[in-house]
């Protein structure tokens, strides 16, 4: 908000104390533990409502005396006791202890997803999904509430918009984040646009249309939706590939926030404030 | 200043391994913390009717679920739930080709009504190729042939203060100690009179088969499988289902399931 001058009086031998600055607004601190707290619910009782039917198909309806199945996580009998497997696109993977056959040693049990990895822990599709709806009601308004926020706020014109220059910095950029080279600048980079814009802009809208688009009910108001997402299973199927991607995000996300700083990172989604490299660490010549 | 950091650096680690393992016992408490009837549950359930009203609003009553063609059938329609029943009635009434079935009307109505077969297949009828979508998240297309529902409502004149239809069928889908459980389960008015609500006895140009609930089954197209009954005997009009099974609406709604499954 008002940190215009982070940078500029460089000229100052002691820039030190001037380099903690206020960089995210009490509406990004808000919504971004919103988000996270609704997201780590929809994905532990998603898979939870997965494991009911743990198939993916392609098209409108689900393949039982035809094959449209891309992937399928299962258990079978073998010579060596039952193992689960995964298998994608035709390709078999033995994923025993993890997916389609896991448990406690000795008490292992058939189910794609395993207990650690889902609410409730147990089988229940009722429950995961009274959760999961909750939470989509949580998740969806959170992100009209931010939209809406950083419009009038200039949130999303000054900080996610990407411009002409981001463009040129994005090869150095990408050098930077590969040498683990982090610069603490009160403005996200390339690359960090990118991420939150792709996250923001795409994914989670992406996840509100493909379940919209699941509702027998919204199919009888949006009957085109199902039509652009090529059927409902399609749209099952992208709901599932989406949240892989959301879930490697918050991988990269949290391994990025440990590798820049986790304190300083922390800090500043927490409470706002952010401590920038001094000035002389700026990269300056970006701009020649 | 470096020391404070690294003092802060510790805490931070001892707070997040504090937190990760309120975090895995959270995860049992939250398990318990989620039974039909605990006030956690029913606070998460609130969403339920939010849906129910926002899905309304959108889709009003005569939204169409959309309709398929011919060349979409690609399949039987896979059965689920209870697919032969063993009740003796239910098994004593298909030794006889359902000749002795009757459709029970009653509750809050003006003229109880009990239809056989024929006189149901002697009113208008409609055929309509949808898709079901099951709770579990698989879905198959099928050619439907029915009575709609509201021709029915209407002969036996609904009472005004009657506010939703409750189905009780024939085949026990759980075995309690307290007895045999039949499947039933409700629907409100606007679903109940939808032009797509239809009792169907037809499924892709032949009688309804066992499996698929014969002689009656009901399709309810703008919600999921569980919502739509097999082998019915009997509606009954109700203001309320507090006083039916568990009180949640339908045998599903009893054991966790949303009552309203239109998502």
């Amino acid at each position: 908000m008002d940190s215009a001058g982070t940078s500029q009086p460089a000229a100052e031998a002691d820039a030190k104390d001037t380099t903690l600055i206020y960089r995210q607004s009490r509406w990004t601190r808000l919504t971004h533990w919103l988000w996270a707290i609704s997201l780590f619910f929809m994905l532990l009782s998603g898979l939870q409502i997965f494991n009911a039917r743990p198939q993916l198909y392609i098209g409108k309806q689900s393949g039982f005396e035809f094959n449209n199945t891309i992937l399928q996580i299962g258990a079978q009998d073998t010579d060596n006791g039952p193992r689960g497997y995964t298998e994608i696109f035709g390709h078999r993977f033995d994923t025993t202890g993890v997916l389609g056959w896991s448990g406690p040693p000795g008490q292992e049990t058939p189910r794609a997803f395993p207990a650690w990895a889902t609410i409730p822990s147990y089988y229940d599709l009722g429950t995961a999904r009274v959760v999961h709806f909750f939470f989509a009601w949580v998740l969806s308004a959170t992100l009209l509430v931010w939209l809406v926020a950083g419009l009038i706020n200039g949130h999303i014109r000054r900080d996610l918009a990407p411009r002409l220059s981001d463009l040129r910095k994005l090869p150095r950029d990408i050098v930077d984040h590969a040498k683990l080279k982090f610069h603490h600048t009160r403005d996200y980079n390339t690359l960090q646009k990118m991420a939150y814009g792709g996250v923001l802009f795409v994914l989670l809208p992406l996840m509100i249309v493909t379940g919209l688009a699941m509702s027998p009910s919204m199919d009888s108001v949006l009957p085109w939706l199902n039509e652009v997402l090529g059927g409902r299973q399609t749209a099952r199927t992208i709901h599932f590939t989406v949240m892989v991607l959301l879930v490697l995000f918050f991988i990269i996300h949290i391994l990025m926030i440990l590798a820049a700083g986790p304190i300083n990172e922390l800090r500043s989604i927490i409470t706002g404030w952010y401590r920038t490299d001094p000035p002389a660490n700026e990269p300056t010549e970006r701009s020649a | 200043m470096a020391k404070f950091q690294i003092s802060r650096r510790r805490f931070l680690t001892s707070a997040s391994l504090g937190l990760s393992g309120i975090m895995l016992s959270g995860c049992d408490a939250f398990d318990s913390g989620l039974g039909v009837g605990s006030g956690l549950r029913s606070f998460l359930e609130n969403a339920n009717g939010l849906t129910w009203r926002a899905q309304r609003l959108l889709a009003g009553r005569d939204a169409l679920a959309p309709e398929f063609t011919e060349a979409d059938i690609r399949q039987a329609q896979r059965p689920n739930g209870v697919t032969a029943p063993d009740d003796d009635t239910y098994k004593g009434l298909l030794a006889n080709n359902f000749a002795d079935w009757r459709l029970e009307v009653a509750g809050l109505v003006e003229k109880p009504l009990s239809l056989t077969r024929e006189q149901l297949q002697n009113m208008p009828s409609r055929t309509q190729i949808t898709r079901h979508d099951c709770v579990e998240g698989w879905s198959t297309i099928a050619k439907w042939t029915g009575t709609p529902l509201s021709l029915v409502l209407d002969q036996a004149v609904v009472k005004p203060q009657a506010r939703y239809v409750m189905f009780h069928c024939l085949d026990t889908i759980e075995q309690s100690l307290s007895g045999d459980i039949k499947y039933y389960g409700s629907i409100d008015l606007i679903d109940a009179r939808h032009p797509q609500t239809i009792l169907a006895y037809g499924l892709n140009g032949k009688p309804l088969p066992v499996e698929n609930g014969a002689p009656l089954r009901v399709r309810v197209e703008r919600q999921l499988g569980y919502k739509m009954p097999k082998y019915i005997h009997k509606i009954e009009l109700v203001d309320s289902f507090a006083n039916v099974g568990g009180g949640r609406g339908g045998y599903w709604e009893d054991n966790g399931y949303d009552w309203y499954g239109g998502i």
